[in-house]
């Protein structure tokens, strides 16, 4: 396979950790991968990913994801994901809630009438909320999920 | 209008924060090393566990019931640090007094909807970070002080409580308020207050300031001008309590080089240390803060704070000053112009009352030995000769320090592979 004929890539920059959250440029320009124009390399393009995943750093937290009742949601065993106190927990989102006492992932939804957290594994059964012992944690706004395997 | 913001037994509420199991079950947190109490929850409390209880003294039957951690420092400054964040989402005038506390300013705010902002600050520490907090909104410190502890003790404020310089509820509380209670009044100054007849916090309000300064200080004089609503009292000439010690002060001018950073806190810590050994305590972890002025409008702003945990208690200032400089190379960055850092003293120990720990060798006996007569002699020649006639120079480099940390939880916040884990199934 030749390089040359892969789809073209928009090329945004590096991530970059930036301390104290400045606001970093947003730069691109496409270019041919495999081939970069080397006038790239003098443009002031980071990008800061941790910027982008975090939104409100007070609140935002992470943690990683047991077991593989959740894959049809993107959420691999092993898998880091990146919560969000500070958002709503509304039906459809992805949540973390101590459900007796123990921290689970699951997706809220509303089903007729009721309340329920809901598995992306149908061998899961949706588990009704009302009279459980519960406490919503945060909502999962991002999948980290290594491709090769790895942990961060 | 000040805001004294503090976290309910707050190491307790960290740990709580990340184990569901963990509520409404006796928790406490125990010193590194030697295995004292230094947090309790609520039920642990009612337990009759003591603040400072060594481990090894507990009733068998408490430590089967509760449930006893290891300090874990780590997580402890980093959620400090987040509430501080969500603090400043409320107003740009924070200031932290401890690792549990901080003054929140609302100078310039209309005075009439503060008390629904601090039910919107306080509901939001509570969202973003799980710490329950309560809030005290005073016109001075001394009355916010005061506040805070009503909006703790009686569930009808719900976690907030105002108090006003002039209302019948202030007059009040105060009338039944000990003046030994207030902040900023020694045991003793409370004794010789009682001996003129001076016992609650009312009568002090009601003494003429003059005569108060001419018997007592500078300082108890201010306290009757905060009592009177007039504020008074700046957060750096506050006597810090005794559980722990401030030392901070903003830059002349702004800094921005790590060296000017690393002399201020080089010499906060080395003054620390002298308060400390003054006052016969031993610390056990040292919290270090920097900060850019919030009011400067355009400056790239930047806050932070870090707590690093000491391997035993002590009050060997070159201890303090190695570790004040480890926190400070964590937090400094580039770029910032710096208006103020500070080094605090936490989960201070009676000297006395120290508790040996089990690793412990006629070897460190005969270092500490040597390091209390060399600190005795470094606060002699200070005291004797004037401030910084011995300084310290560089702390010691490479301290392999290792922490007894065995019931220690995950630092789920600052290490990857302790973060906390979540199941799907």
């Amino acid at each position: 396979m030749s390089l040359s004929h892969r789809t073209p890539v928009r090329v945004l920059g590096r991530a970059a950790r930036e301390g104290g959250g400045r606001v970093q440029p947003l730069m691109g320009c496409r270019v041919r991968a495999g081939f970069p124009s080397p006038a790239d390399d003098h443009l002031e393009a980071e990008v800061d990913l941790h910027a982008y995943v975090v939104k409100r750093p007070a609140a935002t937290y992470f943690v990683r994801a047991e077991g593989d009742s959740m894959v049809g949601d993107g959420i691999h065993d092993g898998d880091l994901l990146v919560v969000d106190r500070s958002l709503e927990p509304l039906p459809g989102r992805v949540i973390v809630i101590a459900l007796e006492g123990e921290p689970t992932v699951k997706r809220l939804e509303r089903r007729g009438g009721h309340v329920c957290l809901v598995a992306s594994n149908p061998r899961f059964a949706p588990i009704p909320l009302a009279g459980r012992e519960c406490e919503v944690w945060g909502v999962v706004t991002h999948v980290v999920h290594d491709l090769l395997g790895r942990s961060p | 209008m000040i805001a004294l913001v503090d976290g309910n037994n707050f190491y307790v509420s960290c740990e709580r924060a990340f184990d569901p199991r963990l509520a409404g079950r006796p928790v406490g947190v125990l010193s590194n090393n030697d295995g004292c109490v230094v947090a309790r929850s609520q039920e642990l409390k009612a337990l009759g566990v003591a603040m400072g209880a060594p481990l090894h003294l507990l009733p068998p039957a408490v430590r089967r019931q509760a449930v006893l951690l290891s300090s874990n420092y780590a997580l402890y400054g980093d959620m400090s640090r987040r509430v501080n964040q969500v603090l400043a989402e409320f107003s740009p005038d924070v200031e932290l007094y401890s690792i549990d506390e901080s003054f929140v300013g609302f100078e310039g705010f209309p005075s009439a909807g503060l008390e629904a902002r601090c039910h919107r600050l306080r509901d939001t520490v509570r969202r973003w970070t799980g710490i329950p907090v309560g809030v005290g909104l005073a016109p001075t410190r001394v009355l916010a002080k005061v506040a805070n502890h009503l909006a703790k003790r009686e569930p009808a404020f719900e976690g907030v409580c105002r108090l006003e310089a002039d209302g019948a509820v202030t007059r009040r509380v105060l009338e039944t308020w000990p003046v030994t209670e207030l902040w900023g009044v020694a045991r003793r100054s409370g004794e010789r207050l009682a001996l003129m007849g001076i016992e609650t916090a009312w009568q002090l309000r009601e003494a003429d300031p003059r005569w108060v300064r001419s018997r007592f200080s500078v300082v108890m004089e201010r306290l009757v001008w905060e009592l009177r609503g007039r504020p008074s009292i700046a957060l750096d000439d506050m006597g810090a309590p005794r559980q722990r010690i401030l030392v901070s002060r903003s830059f002349g001018r702004l800094a921005s080089d790590v060296v000017d950073l690393r002399e201020a806190v080089r010499q906060h810590a080395a003054r620390a240390g002298e308060k400390l050994r003054r006052q016969g305590s031993l610390a056990r972890a040292v919290q270090v803060f920097v900060r850019t002025n919030p009011f400067l409008a355009g400056e790239p702003q930047y806050r932070n704070a870090v707590v690093v945990p000491l391997a035993a208690p002590t009050d060997d200032s070159r201890v303090l000053l190695a570790a004040a400089r480890r926190g400070l190379e964590a937090l400094f960055l580039e770029g910032y112009r710096y208006q103020k850092c500070g080094v605090m003293l936490l989960d201070l120990v009676e000297a006395g009352r120290r508790q040996l720990s089990l690793l412990e060798t006629p070897r460190d006996e005969a270092v500490r030995g040597r390091s209390q007569r060399l600190m005795a002699t470094l606060d002699r020649l200070n005291r004797e000769m004037g401030r910084d006639t011995v300084r310290f120079g560089l702390p010691r480099e490479g301290n392999a320090w290792t922490l007894r940390c065995e019931r220690r939880t995950p630092r789920y916040t600052t290490r990857w592979d302790e973060l906390m884990r979540v199941k799907t199934g």
